[in-house]
């Protein structure tokens, strides 16, 4: 079986990668930035830990967000039960370009949101008892991350095989 | 469900009853101290600051010891200990104790100061050990250290640098100074950084030899002693003996108090609320003989107040409504159920004055959504049984946590309904488990449906939820304005959008883009679809003309109608935001399926079912932390941003009694019988 003559799946599980490996990057880059700012406020104060710690959380989702969807794309196509179906190479670039906008977008959006949970650990910091509201700002980034996750699982789903 | 009428009372009584009014209002904690009359004439402020400094450093004083006690003689606490909340103390205990202050404080300050003797003699180790360290190097010498010779020899003790050897100072004394004969030297030891060597000499000698050695970097030693450097040693590690043992000493000392750390505890509090008290006190305005306390209360609680002070002490008490330009602090009060969310309306903010007091309907919403995000029935059950079980066994728990847990218990009910309607009972761990284990597959069916399977549908409908969120949210703006009186508001404000959406709402249904989603045509009777065309037009056209009514430029208020009018582009993102139940919803189901997978991929038998019993524990109660977070954040956004942004602004001022604000114990009131 010559990679040439199944291009449709290479495709397809090149979009699943895409969608794991970006938006947990994306994840992976925010967690440390978020992680960074963590780990000051607990050598001042570690009774703020737990707080913080779920800060430093927040820009985790992105990851498995794409883990998500890779999941989908990857039963999609049927190489989890085994027997993989056969795909024709433009069937494949769908899927690939259906997994596009939760790679694209957990990849930016988690760092930003890595950034925005840094700011907010500042707030926790100071004022532990705004906690609720330091929490709804990396919330807000993650939103864009939600739709992303949503158009790939929508379009994930809605490709003909 | 309300926001609970305020009234403010004031008491004016004889300067002789002024502490046991206090205490009595104190030990109530129902009034939020707010003193009027402070710049009439007649009426000054006691200076209470030394006072209440000197309660304030016995507080710190009990803390501190507190502190020393945790750290040599740790309490015993279990994990869950911080959801246990102040220990309860009868009036009989804590008259006891506080009889007993003095002899109690002394006890504090004795701790304190063990404590910073054991500081003290672990600073005197770490001098020793480094003047042990200093003479190290000289250990093998066997002659005092300040020995300067015989009256015809002198020795000179002192360092050179490391690459000396007994050569090299030979050879450079006979360079520097060739007339000097007799010179003996002895390398006593050496390392990498120096030599550390005696130099024997004649007497008369004694400084061409010194000058000639320091012009090779001789030196002599900072810290000499008058003894043998072995014997000062075991001197010097003897006293660290000593030092250790009396610090044992000192610890077994502090160990003895750890019975008494319940009447520091209380003693600290007993403190606190003095100086507490002290503060109020020193903000009280008073003349010769009287004085006047002046604050808010909740309307209800005003009678227990009169009864309380009035029966008992000389004074009046005069209660009056609230005027125009004040602004009291809140106080909410709703059902057992939606006051569990009283937390989360708090961290947004609470309603200011004549606003309308969100929770009850906003509780609904928030578990509904709750639940619909993590949508797992044995999740759900997890969480609400924990839940239910730490608030059984806590009774005592602080208020506030003891909302936030509740709260998470309705959460976890509602979990579990959406679970059995979408069919999620840890993923699909039935199905996997009866193919796996059993070879035969059972599928718990979903009461409604499996959203994975049919996701446009799901979107559909958390489309539809959010749109009735946002409508709710409408609806009581209309109503505070309606009750605010502001007809005219009412009709262009709310009346004109409802129109304006719902005739785009019809308009959408039947609509091919419609159909694609919700995968069915809807057609509507022909009189509804005039009715939304004329909804529509009608509401825009309201819209456009009455949005800028407060401008008088007709050509601005017009330009500010289509400005509004635009906003329309924010209903869509606000509607669009509600997509995330269906995301969230997904995405625990098959993070989920992800674990039961992997679990099954140790294949049958006892490897097997280990294999799928670690992967299963571990898998899931990392997908249940992650989605449990994610759920309660998002909820939390859908009300802050989309519901709140509709109607509610905050920004009331908490209601913040003067009361008993203790930190470790709370005192049992007598029962008034």
């Amino acid at each position: 079986m010559s990679i040439w003559s199944n291009l449709g799946l290479v495709y397809a599980l090149l979009g699943a990668a895409v969608a794991v490996f970006l938006a947990g990057a994306g994840s992976a880059i925010g967690v440390g930035i978020a992680g960074q700012a963590a780990a000051g406020v607990v050598t001042e104060d570690p009774s703020k830990f737990a707080k913080v710690l779920i800060m430093q959380l927040l820009p985790g989702t992105q990851g498995i967000y794409g883990l998500l969807v890779g999941f989908i794309t990857l039963s999609k196509v049927g190489l989890l039960g085994g027997g993989a179906a056969a795909l024709d190479p433009q069937t494949g670039l769908l899927i690939l370009a259906a997994c596009m906008p939760i790679g694209i977008v957990g990849l930016i959006s988690g760092k930003y949101q890595g950034m925005t949970s840094a700011a907010s650990i500042g707030i926790v910091a100071k004022k532990p008892d705004q906690f609720g509201k330091a929490m709804l700002f990396p919330a807000m980034v993650e939103t864009y991350a939600i739709l992303a996750l949503l158009i790939s699982i929508l379009a994930v789903n809605a490709v003909q095989i | 469900m309300a926001v609970l009428q305020m009234q403010r009372i004031s008491i004016c009584a004889l300067k002789k009853d002024r502490k046991a009014i206090l205490e009595k209002l104190q030990s109530m904690g129902v009034m939020e101290m707010n003193q009027i009359a402070e710049d009439e004439e007649g009426f000054e402020k006691m200076d209470t600051q030394g006072a209440r400094q000197n309660f304030e450093k016995q507080a710190q004083v009990s803390e501190q010891a507190l502190t020393v006690l945790d750290e040599y003689a740790p309490e015993k606490r279990s994990m869950l200990a911080s959801l246990e909340g102040k220990k309860l103390v009868d009036r009989k205990r804590f008259g006891e104790v506080t009889d007993n202050k003095g002899e109690i404080i002394s006890k504090a300050n004795r701790l304190v100061s063990l404590n910073k003797e054991i500081a003290e003699n672990k600073a005197n180790i770490l001098k020793l050990e480094n003047q042990i360290e200093s003479f190290r190097p000289w250990l093998a010498l066997d002659v005092p250290m300040k020995c300067k010779g015989t009256d015809k020899v002198s020795m000179l003790l002192g360092t050179m640098p490391g690459e000396t050897t007994m050569e090299s100072v030979y050879v450079l004394v006979a360079k520097r100074c060739p007339e000097v004969e007799a010179i003996d030297v002895k390398i006593i030891n050496s390392d990498k950084d120096a030599a550390y060597l005696t130099v024997f000499c004649l007497r008369e000698e004694e400084t061409k030899v010194e000058d000639a050695l320091r012009s090779g970097g001789f030196a002599r030693p900072s810290q000499v002693t008058g003894k043998v450097p072995s014997v000062k040693k075991a001197n010097l590690e003897a006293k660290i003996k000593e030092l250790n043992s009396e610090i044992v000493r000192i610890e077994e000392e502090i160990k003895g108090y750890a019975a008494d750390r319940e009447d520091l505890r209380i003693i600290g509090d007993y403190f606190r609320m003095r100086a507490n008290k002290y503060e109020v006190l020193g903000t009280l305005p008073q003349s010769q003989r009287t004085f006047v306390i002046s604050g808010y209360a909740a309307a209800k609680a005003v009678p227990a107040v009169q009864k309380a002070v009035g029966e008992s002490f000389d004074c009046v008490i005069d209660v009056e409504e609230l005027k125009e330009d004040e602004e009291p602090p809140v106080i909410l009060e709703n059902n057992g159920f939606s006051s569990s969310v009283e937390g989360v309306l708090g961290s947004y903010g609470l309603p200011h004055k004549g606003e309308f007091d969100p929770t009850t309907i906003m509780s609904f919403f928030y578990v509904f959504f709750f639940g619909m995000m993590l949508s797992d029935a044995a999740y759900g059950a997890i969480i609400a049984i924990a839940c239910f079980v730490v608030l059984k066994k806590f009774p005592r728990m602080e208020a506030g946590l003891r909302k936030s847990m509740k709260m998470f218990m309705y959460c976890g009910v509602s979990t579990m309904v959406w679970g059995v309607l979408f069919g999620g009972y840890f993923g699909n761990v039935v199905d996997i488990v009866s193919g796996v284990f059993f070879g035969k597959t059972v599928t718990v069916p979903a009461l409604w449906f499996i959203p994975l399977n049919d996701p446009m549908r799901l979107l559909v409908y958390s489309l539809a939820f959010g749109v009735v969120h946002l409508f709710v949210g409408l609806g009581i703006k209309g109503y505070m304005e309606l009750k605010d009186g502001k007809v005219l508001d009412f009709f262009c404000d709310v009346v004109l959008w409802f129109a304006f959406l719902i005739g785009l709402l019809l308009l959408l249904i039947p609509s091919d883009i419609f159909a694609s989603i919700a995968q069915a045509k809807i057609v509507f009777p022909p009189f509804l679809n005039m009715l939304a065309k004329v909804l529509a037009i009608g509401g825009a056209i309201g819209l456009l003309l009455m949005s800028g009514r407060e401008s008088k430029n007709p050509a601005l208020r017009i330009a500010l109608g289509a400005y509004d009018i635009y906003n329309i582009t924010g209903w869509l993102s606000d509607v669009l935001s509600y997509s995330r139940l269906l995301a969230l919803g997904l995405a625990t189901g098959v993070i989920a399926s992800v674990v039961n997978q992997m679990g099954s991929m140790f294949g049958k038998g006892i490897v097997g079912v280990i294999g799928f019993i670690a992967v299963f524990v571990i898998g899931h109660v990392l997908n249940l932390a992650i989605n449990l977070l994610g759920a309660y954040v998002h909820t939390n956004r859908l009300q802050f941003v989309e519901f709140f942004g509709k109607f509610y602004e905050g920004g009331g001022k908490p209601f913040e009694p003067f009361k008993s604000d203790t930190k470790y114990v709370d005192i049992k009131e007598e029962t008034l019988s």
